[in-house]
C-alpha cells in the first residue's frame, strides 16, 4: 500500500510540474489541480497510513486509531485549492476573452503582432 | 483572556461582508465603513501595541481550547509591531483609493480591501504554522481580487501569472507544513519549538528537507532573487495603490522567516543550524543587486518602484539572515522604513500615472507637477536611503549589524553599490519625468499604447478636479518617515527589545503552552 500511495503521490506530482512547465494557460491550470491533488494525498499520508482505523480514540478500550488532524488539515487543503482553482480559472477566462489569446507569458503587443504575421 | 486581541482578524471579516452585502450599490457608504473600520484597526492596534510594549506575551486561545489543542492567537512585540504598520499603511492607500476614485473603477474594492487587511493582520497574529498557511490564503485570495481591480488586458494577463505563481508557493507550504508535521506531530509554532529541540540528530534529515521547503515559501512571498519573478509585473500592472497596500505582503514573507527560523527552528537548534544563513545571504544580496539594476533599467514608473521594492527587500533580508539580535533589531527598523517608503512611492507613481501614463519620456509638464516632483524627490531619496531620511538610518544600522560576519566586505559593497545605482536609477527617472518636461526640445508625444488603457481618465479631467485627498494620503506616509526618523531613537530601543524577545523564545514558549501556571 505504501508503494502505491507514494508512487500515486510523485506521479501527480511530476505530472503537475511539467504541466505547470507548459506555455498556455489552460495545461498550467490543469497542472495546478494535479499538484494540489499531489499534496492533498501526501498531507493524508503525514498521519501514517493505516487501515480500518476510526480517527476517534477509544478510552474504554486498547482500539487501533488513527491520527483525525491531517484529515481535518486535508480537508482545509481542498477547500482551499477548490477555491483557488475556481478564481484562476475565471481570471485566465478573463484574460483569454481579453487577450485573444491563452499564452501565459506577457509578450509585448509589438512582438504580437510579429507572431501572427 | 484579552478579547481585543482577536478584534484585528473579527471587525474586517465581519465588514467586508457586510460591504457586499448590504452596501453593495452604495460607493459612499462603503467609502465609510472602509474607512471607519481602518480608523478601528488603527486605534485597536495602537492600544495592542502600547498592551505589548511591557514585554509580555499575551495569548488568545479560540474556543478557550489549550494549546496545543487549539489554535492560538500570540501578541509579542514584533506581531503589535507589525500590526500597527499594517493599519498605518492601510489608512493611507484608502484614503488614496477614495480621493482617486480608483474604488469606483471596479467592484467591491474595499471589501476586497477589508479582506486582505483580516489575512495580513490574521498572519502576524497566529501561532499556529497551519493558520498561518489559511491567513496567507485569506490575504492572497483578496489580493487576486485586488490585483486585477478595474480590469483591461494587461492587469489580467499579469493577474493569471500572479495567480498561478502564488498557488504553487501555496502548494509548497502545504508540503512543507506536511512533511514537519511528519516529523514532530503538531503544528502549533510554540509546541513545534520544544519537539524540535528535542529530536535526536540521526532524525532530523526529514526536518532539515521541510525547514528548507518552508524558507523557499518565505522566500516566493519576500521576492528573494531566484523566486521573485511574479512581483515586477504584478506590481507595476496591478492599480498602483493596491501595489502599495502589496508593500506590506513582501514583509509577510519576511516576518515568516525572521518568526520561524528564530521560535522553531532557532539558531541554536542543532538540527537546522546554518540552514538560514548560508542560503539566505547570498540570495538576499542577489536580490539587492538585481532590484538596483532593474530600478536603472526600468522604462516605466510602476516597474520602476517595484524593482525599489525588491532591493529594499533584498537590504531587509541581508540583515535578517545575519541572525543575530542585533540584526534583527536593524532589519525590524528597516522593515517599518521601507514598507512606509515603498507605500508612499507607489502612490506619487500613480498620481504621475494618472495624469500623463507610466512611461519614463519627457513630455510636457502635468498637473501639479512641482508638488509631485517634490514628493518623487523626497521619496526617492527615502527609497535609495540617503541623508536626511530614516533609510539611511536603517541602511547605516543593517551594515553596523554585519560588522562580525565573515562575509562583511561583500554585505557593505553590496549594499553601498546598491544604493548608489538606485539613487543613478531614480534620478534618471526623476529628470525625464518632472524635469526635462519644462524644456521644449526633449518632448516627444506620448506613445499611442497609453491612450488604449480605459482606466486612464482624461488628463484635462484630473487637472480640473486634482482632489485633495490623495496628496494627503502621501503626506500622511512622508509624514511617518520623518516621524520615524526624528524618533529613531525610542524606535531603535522598541525594536532592540523585539530582537531580545525573539531572540528568547522561551519566553514565548512558555505564555503559549502555559508553562508558567504548572
Amino acid at each position: 500500500m505504501e508503494i502505491l500511495f507514494a508512487s500515486a503521490v510523485g506521479i501527480l506530482t511530476a505530472a503537475g510540474i511539467y504541466l505547470i512547465l507548459r506555455k498556455r494557460t489552460f495545461p498550467v491550470i490543469l497542472g495546478l489541480s494535479l499538484l494540489t491533488y499531489g499534496v492533498n494525498l501526501f498531507l493524508f499520508a503525514t498521519g501514517r497510513l493505516m487501515v480500518n482505523a476510526p480517527p476517534v480514540l477509544n478510552k474504554y478500550a486498547e482500539v487501533a486509531y488513527t491520527d483525525p488532524l491531517p484529515q481535518a488539515l486535508v480537508l482545509t487543503a481542498i477547500v482551499i485549492s477548490f477555491g483557488m482553482t475556481a478564481v484562476v480559472v475565471m481570471i485566465a477566462l478573463g484574460a483569454y476573452l481579453s487577450a485573444k489569446d491563452d499564452k501565459i507569458d506577457m509578450i509585448e503587443d509589438a512582438e504580437r503582432a510579429g507572431d501572427d504575421a | 483572556m484579552n478579547h481585543l486581541l482577536i478584534a484585528p482578524v473579527v471587525l474586517p471579516a465581519i465588514v467586508a461582508p457586510f460591504t457586499i452585502m448590504v452596501l453593495r450599490h452604495h460607493l459612499s457608504l462603503q467609502r465609510i465603513f472602509s474607512l471607519a473600520s481602518t480608523l478601528a484597526l488603527l486605534a485597536i492596534s495602537l492600544v495592542l501595541a502600547a498592551q505589548a510594549a511591557n514585554g509580555t506575551v499575551q495569548v488568545y486561545e479560540l474556543g478557550n481550547w489549550p494549546a496545543p489543542f487549539g489554535i492560538v492567537l500570540v501578541l509579542d512585540h514584533l506581531s503589535a509591531m507589525m500590526l500597527l504598520l499594517t493599519s498605518v499603511l492601510a489608512l493611507a492607500v484608502v484614503l488614496y483609493a477614495i480621493g482617486s476614485g480608483w474604488d469606483n473603477r471596479g467592484r467591491h474594492f474595499h471589501a476586497l480591501l477589508q479582506f486582505q487587511l483580516m489575512g495580513i493582520l490574521g498572519a502576524f497574529l497566529t501561532g499556529d504554522a497551519f493558520n498561518l498557511f489559511v491567513f496567507f490564503e485569506v490575504l492572497l485570495i483578496a489580493s487576486y481580487g485586488l490585483m486585477i481591480h478595474g480590469g483591461g488586458t494587461k492587469r489580467l494577463q499579469a493577474g493569471v501569472q500572479y495567480v498561478v505563481y502564488n498557488l504553487l508557493g501555496s502548494s509548497l507550504f502545504l508540503f512543507a507544513l506536511g512533511t514537519i508535521y511528519s516529523v514532530t506531530g503538531t503544528l502549533n509554532m510554540a509546541d513545534l519549538a520544544v519537539r524540535v529541540r528535542e529530536l535526536s540528530p540521526d532524525d532530523t534529515a526529514l526536518l532539515r528537507v521541510g525547514a528548507i521547503m518552508l524558507l523557499l515559501v518565505f522566500a516566493i512571498k519576500a521576492a528573494v532573487l531566484p523566486l521573485h519573478f511574479w512581483l515586477p509585473a504584478s506590481y507595476a500592472n496591478a492599480p498602483l495603490p493596491v501595489a502599495a497596500l502589496f508593500a506590506i505582503m513582501t514583509k509577510v514573507g519576511a516576518y515568516g522567516i525572521l518568526r520561524m527560523y528564530t521560535l522553531v527552528f532557532g539558531p541554536e537548534v542543532a538540527a537546522t543550524v546554518g540552514l538560514v544563513g548560508d542560503w539566505l545571504l547570498p540570495a538576499a544580496m542577489l536580490t539587492l543587486g538585481a532590484g538596483a539594476i532593474g530600478v536603472l533599467g526600468s522604462r516605466e514608473i510602476g516597474r520602476l518602484v517595484a524593482f525599489g521594492a525588491i532591493a529594499s527587500m533584498g537590504t531587509l533580508l541581508i540583515a535578517v539572515a545575519l541572525m543575530t539580535p542585533q540584526a534583527a533589531s536593524a532589519a525590524l527598523y528597516y522593515a517599518v522604513h521601507s514598507t512606509l517608503a515603498a507605500g508612499l512611492l507607489f502612490l506619487i507613481a500613480d498620481l504621475v500615472m494618472e495624469r500623463r501614463g507610466g512611461a519614463i519620456v519627457a513630455q510636457r509638464p502635468m498637473a501639479q507637477t512641482g508638488l509631485i516632483s517634490t514628493l518623487f524627490f523626497v521619496g526617492a531619496i527615502a527609497m535609495a536611503g540617503m541623508p536626511p531620511l530614516s533609510g539611511f538610518i536603517g541602511k547605516l544600522l543593517v551594515m553596523d549589524a554585519a560588522r562580525d560576519n565573515d562575509l562583511v566586505w561583500w554585505v557593505w559593497t553590496v549594499i553601498l553599490a546598491g544604493s548608489l545605482v538606485t539613487i543613478v536609477g531614480m534620478a534618471r527617472a526623476g529628470s525625464e519625468v518632472f524635469w526635462k518636461s519644462h524644456d521644449t526640445s526633449h518632448i516627444r508625444e506620448a506613445e499611442p499604447e497609453l491612450a488604449e488603457d480605459d482606466s486612464q481618465p482624461e488628463q484635462e479631467d484630473v487637472a480640473q478636479t486634482a482632489p485633495a485627498l490623495p496628496f494627503v494620503a502621501c503626506f500622511g506616509l512622508l509624514g511617518n518617515l520623518v516621524l520615524l526618523t526624528i524618533f529613531s531613537g525610542p524606535m531603535m530601543e522598541y525594536t532592540d527589545a523585539t530582537a531580545a524577545q525573539l531572540f528568547d523564545p522561551s519566553i514565548y514558549i512558555d505564555a503559549v503552552l502555559r508553562r508558567a501556571e504548572q
